[in-house]
């Protein structure tokens, strides 16, 4: 047998307790228009549709009927005559409304649902996050403008190939690759070591294993990320403003600056 | 007879705003326009602040749909993501609108583009300023998309289920790279001809087939006339076509892992 939850049979209670006392009350006076007001009461009290509660009294009336004899035979379909057939009914047991109801099984919401995503703290994209791309938008686009307006982009002298500059500097992004270059052979500096960097790079997900994003839990990726940006950072300085004529190695405050943007 | 004399005694300002009232109505209320503004757009009648216009805002905008609806409360904070993705993007759409201005002015010849390029700067109406914003914004956009992926290291955002993205999001640090690098052959003045080299001359040192990497970036053995149009359709059309698809699958891959990562 299946347990019923105490809040459920506390509210059957009630609305049985209630429907009992609407019926003593309509029974008292046999007049129609007072059991009409009892069934408007009972209604406001029980919260069940009106036509659902009609339909239930006259189906009541026509049951009650065939060992009532002054309960209406005819009125199956006319509400307001079924109103004395049912202050003559039997002992028949009724529910909330005047309902025979049974409590089949209680399917608890923990078996049929299944909870997946738990709700989460979110906000409107419009106004909150719009807000600010928009501002950030703006400041890039601001910030920009006014450099562009006081500092020029180089343009030197038309390309000349029996000229070579001292020092061909490459673009400031490859000037670490270019500072490997003086350290190691050219297919190491150039293509191996980059290479590799760049293929650990791209593979990094599938090497750290590790789930957790907490810094605390993944301090060697971490040193070894940070490393490894400051090595590249250190040589594109160092290719940028510490490499004089020859690519030879000079301080900027003593020999000038070699480097354009 | 009594109502022109009310419309009369009524002040001119006062007539004129009822009249720009009856207009902004008529307007706002015709098919035409409601037809163009879809619901929750602030150029409809009576938008008002409510969940379901900042809603609709966001789905009936063709720009502001690459978002969700609603965000975490913590992917709004500046402090979590600096805005570095974004500001990357914003600064590819900036390259491309002053990138399309150059190009009216640009012929990718080793005998026309450092002319084109002077001509742009003395004789053309804003001229140096936009090519001067080109270069800035290309140069920032590098440091951006850089500084963008190690923010996301840091954060362990490129963990599981957001592993494919990172990949991508590799990729286009790459192709941010090779668009800069592409680009500053165009000038055709002393800087770009000898960075260049020194920039092929170290892709010419890949293992077994280094000559030929190196034959096909130029267009022939030396850096020339060849290599100038070649590096010009690479760079406003070839890289740009390709970025902006891994784009899209970058940025639909940020939507379908479920937004931006978690707080730490």
């Amino acid at each position: 047998m299946t347990e019923v939850p105490e809040h459920l049979r506390k509210r059957a209670e009630e609305a049985r307790a209630k429907a009992a006392a609407a019926k003593a009350a309509a029974d008292a006076p046999p007049e129609a228009p007072v059991e009409a007001m009892s069934a408007e009461q009972q209604e406001a009290a029980s919260k069940i549709p009106a036509h659902l509660l009609e339909r239930s009294r006259a189906a009541k009336a026509k049951a009650d009927g065939g060992d009532d004899a002054g309960g209406g035979t005819a009125v199956a379909t006319a509400p307001t005559a079924a109103a004395p057939a049912a202050s003559g009914g039997g002992p028949v047991p009724t529910g909330p409304g005047g309902h025979t109801q049974r409590l089949l099984t209680v399917v608890k919401s923990g078996s049929i649902q299944d909870v997946k995503g738990l709700p989460q703290d979110k906000v409107h994209t419009w106004p909150h996050l719009l807000v600010v791309e928009f501002a950030a938008a703006l400041f890039i686009t601001a910030f920009t403008l006014i450099f562009s307006i006081f500092v020029n982009a180089p343009l030197l002298e038309l390309a000349n190939f029996n000229e070579t500059p001292n020092p061909s500097k490459a673009p400031w992004y490859f000037l670490g690759l270019q500072e490997l270059l003086t350290m190691f052979h050219p297919m190491v500096a150039g293509v191996t070591i980059p290479g590799i960097g760049l293929f650990i790079l791209m593979f990094a997900p599938y090497i750290d294993r590790n789930p957790s994003p907490k810094p605390e839990d993944r301090k060697f990726a971490i040193s070894l990320m940070t490393v490894h940006l400051m090595f590249w950072a250190v040589l594109v300085m160092i290719g940028s403003f510490f490499r004089g004529p020859g690519f030879n190695f000079v301080f900027p405050w003593e020999a000038g600056l070699f480097f354009e943007l | 007879m009594a109502t022109t004399d009310d419309e009369v005694k009524k002040p001119l300002p006062q007539r004129m705003q009822d009249q720009m009232a009856n207009l902004t109505d008529q307007v706002q209320g015709s098919q035409a326009w409601n037809s163009i503004f879809r619901p929750g757009s602030i150029f409809r009648k009576g938008y008002t602040d409510s969940p379901r216009n900042r809603s609709y805002v966001i789905m009936n905008s063709v720009l502001y749909h690459l978002h969700p609806v609603k965000v975490k409360r913590h992917a709004v904070k500046v402090s979590y993501t600096l805005c570095l993705g974004g500001l990357s993007f914003f600064l590819f759409i900036l390259l491309t609108v002053t990138g399309i201005f150059l190009m009216f002015f640009y012929r990718p010849t080793a005998a026309a583009a450092w002319d084109d390029i002077y001509t742009l700067q003395n004789s053309v109406t804003f001229g140096l300023l936009v090519r001067n914003m080109h270069r800035w914004a290309a140069h920032l956009m590098v440091l951006s998309v850089f500084l963008h992926m190690a923010r996301v290291f840091y954060h362990g955002a490129y963990k599981a289920p957001r592993e494919f993205n990172w990949v991508i999001g590799v990729n286009l640090l790459q192709f941010t790279l090779l668009l800069s690098f592409t680009g500053y052959l165009l000038p055709w003045d002393q800087l770009a001809l000898w960075a260049v080299t020194v920039g092929t001359n170290m892709m010419g040192y890949t293992p077994v087939f280094g000559e030929q990497v190196r034959f096909v970036l130029l267009g022939g053995v030396e850096i020339g006339t060849d290599t100038l149009l070649r590096w010009y359709v690479l760079h406003v059309l070839l890289l740009p076509f390709v970025l902006v698809i891994f784009m899209a699958i970058h940025f639909w891959r940020v939507r379908k892992d479920g937004g931006i990562s978690g707080p730490l």
